[in-house]
């Protein structure tokens, strides 16, 4: 087929994605932009056979078993995974799109040297140049992702693991990784400086996530997601494909934009993410001494009487709820709070848990309307009007010394403004710092009761409880 | 050169589109936004499917079936998984 009609149907693809993408923004839309998206990579699949041509039988069967491959394992993880594990699902999908983009580049570099055909690619700097990038960018996605995969997964310390000079390191890896890509530039025709490019940029990647601590993560998968889109971009320069470039940018877009909000949740930077803060207060910042003797502890009978005679009711959910696969037990806790004609929300802070929107989903899978679940901005000012609010695993995303205490880590921080409520309950199994390794003031506020219970259990022993009552 | 900049140009506008389109997304919907975007960048399917083209090395052709099938999870995973989530976010009454 003649290759205008060919790029007439990447070029419909690409707009499938775009309308794709638009139709998520609401829940309504969602489904059928995700369709949208679907047939639009459909389209394309079709369009590279097409540009293909007449294709060898050996090819065909070499290919169609890839596909085979690809979605069977594809499809076999998408409906296996737990929703608790979607972070690590997303962080180890974005890897597998890292790698595919650097290979990508290794082949068309090989293939040029073996078949002697397109030569004149090699002087072309945009070709070259592409190359190169598509190497760096897919090697540090894959095995930054890797490292993300691992510490979501408890594999891989989460904590922040620093050592003397890494930042140095860090560097000049990264110097390292553009100066064999310079080489790769200049010499093309020497395959090994294209795979020293990869080996480490490699390195780079996992030396980028290592030093990241746990509270980091939704802006370490937001930047992979994004680093994902630009490593496909980038072979689409290398190839000349437009949908590549495209969709790839589309994927970049939203990944730095989601980083963006990460970051401004967190009041950091994305520099301060990526080269300290946090992590290293963590292993230094003292905690304890201020809760001795000042907390008050609660039991599940007492937290039951509190919300029997409440009229408005808020749970703040956190990542200690998604460890303690929580979600169901809380839903029977709505349930059953509703019931009582209680008007129940959710306050959920945009870096709750440990990917954006991760909240979210979890209590949609336990089926909470998604009308009761109430971001930051639109939860914050009436929480003077709550009358009990549970914090369910929460720690870092309620602490007033994001507002007091100029000097904290956290400092600048936007919270979820608990401190207003009438009665605050916190679900928590001890009184250890959260992530960003500071004591919380809120515990010992006079209003503030601790349930030092998991997550799960606690709200389980909440719903008896009210039964009795 | 002159390809260099036309293909700058689609890539800087298609940024552009991206920021606008996604910019409008609740936060609410994050999460089937990052998984359904990341399928899309799984379109580096092209582009293996493309370099096997008569290629009859076999390191090629054994990386090129590893980039297909990376990709191919890439994609799948990404759709289906958003389509689960999405499930899960349908109005109750």
């Amino acid at each position: 087929m003649e290759k205008a009609y060919i790029n007439l149907l990447y070029l419909v693809s690409s707009i499938l994605f775009i309308i794709g993408l638009k139709l998520l923004s609401h829940p309504k839309t969602a489904v059928r932009g995700n369709f949208t998206g679907a047939f639009g990579m459909f389209l394309a699949v079709v369009g590279v056979f097409l540009e293909y041509g007449t294709i060898e039988r050996s090819d065909i069967i070499l290919i169609g078993s890839a596909i085979l491959v690809g979605t069977a394992i594809g499809a076999y993880i998408a409906l296996k995974v737990e929703m608790t594990g979607m972070p690590q699902l997303v962080a180890l999908l974005n890897g597998l799109g890292g790698l595919a983009s650097f290979l990508v580049g290794g082949n068309s570099l090989m293939e040029i040297l073996e078949t002697g055909k397109n030569t004149e690619l090699l002087n072309n700097l945009q070709f070259t140049i592409s190359t190169a990038a598509t190497g760096i960018i897919g090697a540090v996605t894959l095995t930054g992702s890797l490292i993300a995969f691992g510490k979501l997964q408890g594999l891989v310390s989460e904590k922040a693991v620093r050592y003397f000079g890494d930042q140095i390191v860090k560097v000049l890896f990264l110097i390292g990784a553009i100066y064999l890509g310079y080489l790769n530039v200049t010499q093309p025709t020497k395959i090994e400086w294209y795979w020293y490019v990869v080996l480490v940029s490699s390195i780079l990647g996992v030396l980028l996530v290592m030093p990241i601590g746990g509270a980091d993560m939704p802006v370490v998968i937001a930047l992979l997601n994004s680093y994902s889109g630009l490593a496909a971009s980038a072979t689409g320069f290398v190839l000349g494909n437009n949908v590549l470039i495209i969709s790839g940018s589309l994927v970049g877009a939203s990944g730095i934009l989601l980083t963006q909000i990460m970051c401004k949740a967190m009041n950091r930077s994305l520099p301060n993410v990526l080269f300290g803060g946090w992590g290293a207060a963590a292993s230094s910042a003292p905690s304890g001494d201020i809760y001795a003797g000042k907390t008050k502890a609660t039991s599940a009978e007492e937290v039951a009487m509190l919300l029997d005679m409440a009229q408005r009711v808020v749970i703040v959910p956190g990542y200690g709820m998604a460890v303690a696969q929580a979600q169901h037990a809380v839903r029977e806790l709505y349930n059953q709070l509703t019931d009582k004609n209680i008007e129940v929300e959710f306050a959920i802070h945009p870096v709750a848990g440990r990917m954006p929107g991760h909240m979210n989903v979890l209590l949609a899978e336990a089926d909470i309307p998604y009308d009761k679940m109430k971001e930051m901005d639109e939860i914050n000012p009436t929480f003077n009007t709550v009358d009990v609010v549970i914090i369910n695993g929460a720690n870092d995303v309620v602490n007033p010394l994001a507002k007091t205490d100029p000097g904290s880590p956290i400092a600048g921080m936007p919270i979820l403004d608990v401190d207003k409520a009438k009665t605050i309950i916190v679900i928590k199994r001890s009184l250890s710092p959260g992530f960003a390794g500071v004591p919380n003031p809120l515990f010992i506020q006079d209003n503030c009761l601790m349930y030092f219970q998991d997550g799960k259990k606690a709200t389980q022993e909440i719903v008896t409880a009210l039964k009795e009552t | 050169m002159e390809q260099f900049v036309s293909y700058l140009t689609i890539f800087l506008i298609a940024v552009f589109v991206g920021i606008e389109v996604i910019n409008r997304i609740p936060p609410l919907l994050h999460t089937p936004l990052m998984s359904g975007s990341n399928a899309i960048s799984g379109i580096t399917i092209i582009g293996a499917i493309l370099t096997l083209h008569a290629s009859h090395s076999w390191i090629i052709q054994v990386l090129g079936f590893i980039a297909i099938v990376g990709a191919t999870i890439n994609v799948i995973g990404g759709f289906v998984v958003t389509h689960r989530m999405l499930g899960m976010f349908k109005k109750k009454d």
